[in-house]
């Protein structure tokens, strides 16, 4: 392997996208990082290659889709040891094809399989991995512009970058959120990272991209005997997940709620359906097992940026602002006027939420009226 | 048979983080924690011990003071803590990290029926990537998000979980499973535990234990032998200060509503 990293990093070009797909179902966020990769290999004036690995006939099935939000090539591997994921499997025919193929960029899906997936093939491939980016650039003009929107480092040192740069520039909150890096992987190829899901934005559908995408089907050496373990069933919860990415309105509720939580859950319900919104929650209410972890908001729950965001028994620590903070519009209720989550919400109301939120049902349902 | 546990010190991120003015933890003035989704692979290695009487292993790689974790780990009824501490080992990336852990790990001894665990993730870094490395190192199958673990002879069944359901996965030992906070609930220290922590060993490594491991070598460890550097890190400036509105009546509720229609939130 070591050959393989001793090679010239101009050898390697283009920027390959992981396809994740599950039981025939391409992962949504696999497109936000097709849409990404094109604006990243516009950049770098190269190609996006898909790389979509399942059973038979999962590329007649996804690969114009792929080429619809910006792919130009999707590399196909179907196989019947393809057809439910298993890290062994994947990670060797991924490896084998960056082997051959030399990308420059390699992204994954920051889902539980990418996460088990990556660092696998980035271990096998002696390269660098970055775990759960939410910025990718590589640009140093557009990576610069995003320096001066989104951290406190000062002009100088951001107009100082080097504008030759090519690296790609990938950044990722650390600590809860409180601190921001990017990182870079000059050394060794493919530079490859993990996404968060529900960050990057996706593209528009493009008809004609979709009629015009090139798909390879890969000749894979895969055999049962490369694969150690077995599974034995795959199951779907049948429970509804909340979509806390998807939603335009997300009403959390935290440990405010503990004198009593299924009144808590109940306003939070309420004030959320006059939106048409979900109900998330805080580390608190997923640990202390008054959600499901699907409602989890924060830097070890999702990520959210919905239009209005209502925070209510939620002191603020740094690991949830960094799941919310990005909302557009931020609502807190707290009975602590020094509460954290005061330094990130718009509008704030100190005050006991089981009276609060009844009053602002009452005066949400009014204004509706009034309009 | 042994359960082998990698465990991390880590800075307590859920409480005060407090960022030095160049943009860089103040670690100094952080309580140090064991990581949580540890202390469930912990659990899940004392459980082994409790069913089949087998050994248990903690090792950290980190400074020094990193052996007062290991001495609550063999308080918590561990049998033996390696410490990997060397400076040549500072500034790994997850790569050399697990370059090194590996090493670590064969250093103890990998046999037949042996179970690696590691937690999901450690809540400083958040990357989940040392664990399957590692597995990768030392070209064992793993299993990651457990969150239930049966063994039968060499044979582990493991649920493990998605975002959206789980799959029940099955593989022969030695294999390195990680752990999620669903899978167990964390034992404490027991009093019996604490009074034979000292008499515990606990075996440091340093450069020199490993370096005769291929997986040892400048290039592939520390700060320079890390494919991946830091290029820039920096705080997220403070979003401005919203405003607190006035009481807590019907009449603040209407003016939070007067300001949610003209934003046409509503």
């Amino acid at each position: 392997m070591a050959d393989f990293n001793n090679t010239n990093l101009a050898d390697f070009s283009g920027v390959w996208v992981f396809c994740e797909q599950r039981q025939g179902k391409l992962q949504p966020t696999v497109l936000e990082l097709i849409s990404e990769a094109r604006k990243l290999a516009d950049d770098m004036g190269t190609e996006v290659c898909g790389l979509l690995l399942g059973g038979k006939g999962v590329g007649d099935a996804m690969a114009k889709e792929l080429g619809a939000y910006g792919a130009d090539k999707v590399l196909v591997a179907e196989d019947d040891l393809l057809e439910t994921y298993t890290t062994d499997a994947y990670a060797k025919v991924i490896c084998d094809t960056v082997i051959a193929k030399k990308p420059e960029i390699l992204l994954i899906a920051a889902t539980n399989i990418g996460r088990d997936l990556g660092p696998r093939c980035a271990a096998r491939l002696h390269t660098g991995l970055t775990a759960d980016c939410t910025h990718l650039d590589v640009d140093v003009e557009k990576y610069a512009a995003f320096l001066k929107e989104a951290s406190t480092l000062p002009e100088a040192q951001i107009d100082a970058l080097d504008r030759a740069d090519r690296n790609l520039k990938m950044t990722r909150p650390a600590f809860g959120g409180h601190l921001m890096a990017t990182i870079i992987c000059p050394r060794f190829r493919p530079q490859m990272a993990t996404v968060r899901p529900g960050v990057l934005k996706k593209g528009e559908y493009n008809e004609a991209k979709a009629n015009a995408v090139q798909i390879e089907k890969l000749d894979i050496a895969l055999t049962a005997d490369d694969i150690e373990t077995k599974v034995l069933e795959v199951v779907k919860e049948a429970k509804e997940l909340v979509d806390l990415t998807g939603a335009d309105v997300v009403v959390s509720v935290g440990r405010g709620i503990s004198k009593d939580v299924e009144t808590g859950i109940k306003l939070a319900e309420e004030l959320a359906a006059e939106f048409g919104g979900v109900v998330g929650g805080s580390r608190a209410a997923i640990d202390s097992g008054w959600l499901t972890a699907d409602h989890q908001v924060g830097q070890t729950g999702k990520t959210v940026h919905p239009k209005l965001y209502v925070a209510l028994g939620i002191s603020g620590a740094i690991q949830h602002k960094a799941g919310m903070q990005d909302s557009e519009c931020i609502v807190a209720v707290n009975k602590s006027d020094s509460a954290p989550i005061f330094d990130v919400a718009d509008y704030g109301i100190c005050g006991d939420l089981f009276k609060v939120v009844p009053m602002m049902i009452d005066a949400i349902r009014a204004a509706k009226a009034s309009k | 048979m042994k359960a082998i546990v990698c465990v991390k010190q880590v800075p307590d991120t859920s409480g005060k983080v407090a960022v030095n003015p160049d943009g860089t933890l103040n670690r100094a003035s952080m309580e140090t924690i064991t990581n949580p989704d540890d202390l469930n692979a912990v659990e899940a290695a004392l459980q082994l011990k409790d069913a089949t009487g087998c050994k248990v292993v903690v090792i950290t790689m980190g400074p020094a003071p990193a052996e007062g974790m290991l001495r609550e780990l063999l308080a918590r009824g561990a049998d033996e803590a390696v410490l990997v501490s060397a400076r040549e080992f500072g500034g790994s990336d997850t790569f050399a990290t697990s370059q090194i852990l590996a090493a670590a790990v064969k250093k103890v001894g990998l046999e037949d029926d042996d179970i690696v665990f590691c937690g999901r993730q450690a809540i400083d870094g958040d990357t989940a990537q040392v664990g399957s490395q590692i597995a990768e190192k030392l070209g064992i199958p793993q299993i990651s998000y457990a969150a239930d673990i049966k063994k039968e002879g060499n044979t582990v069944t493991v649920k493990r979980m998605l975002e959206d359901g789980y799959m029940t996965i099955q593989c022969k030992t030695p294999c390195l499973l990680t752990c999620i906070k669903e899978l167990n609930a964390p034992r404490y220290m027991s009093l019996g535990g604490i009074m034979d922590c000292y008499s515990k060993p606990v075996e440091v490594y340093d450069y020199n234990t490993l370096k005769d491991d291929p997986l040892i070598d400048p290039t592939t460890i520390g700060l320079k032998g890390s494919p991946t550097n830091i290029f820039k890190s920096f705080t997220p400036p403070q979003k401005g200060k919203g405003r607190m509105l006035e009481g807590a009546d019907k009449n603040t509720c209407a003016e939070l509503a007067a300001e949610l229609l003209k934003k046409h939130i509503i």
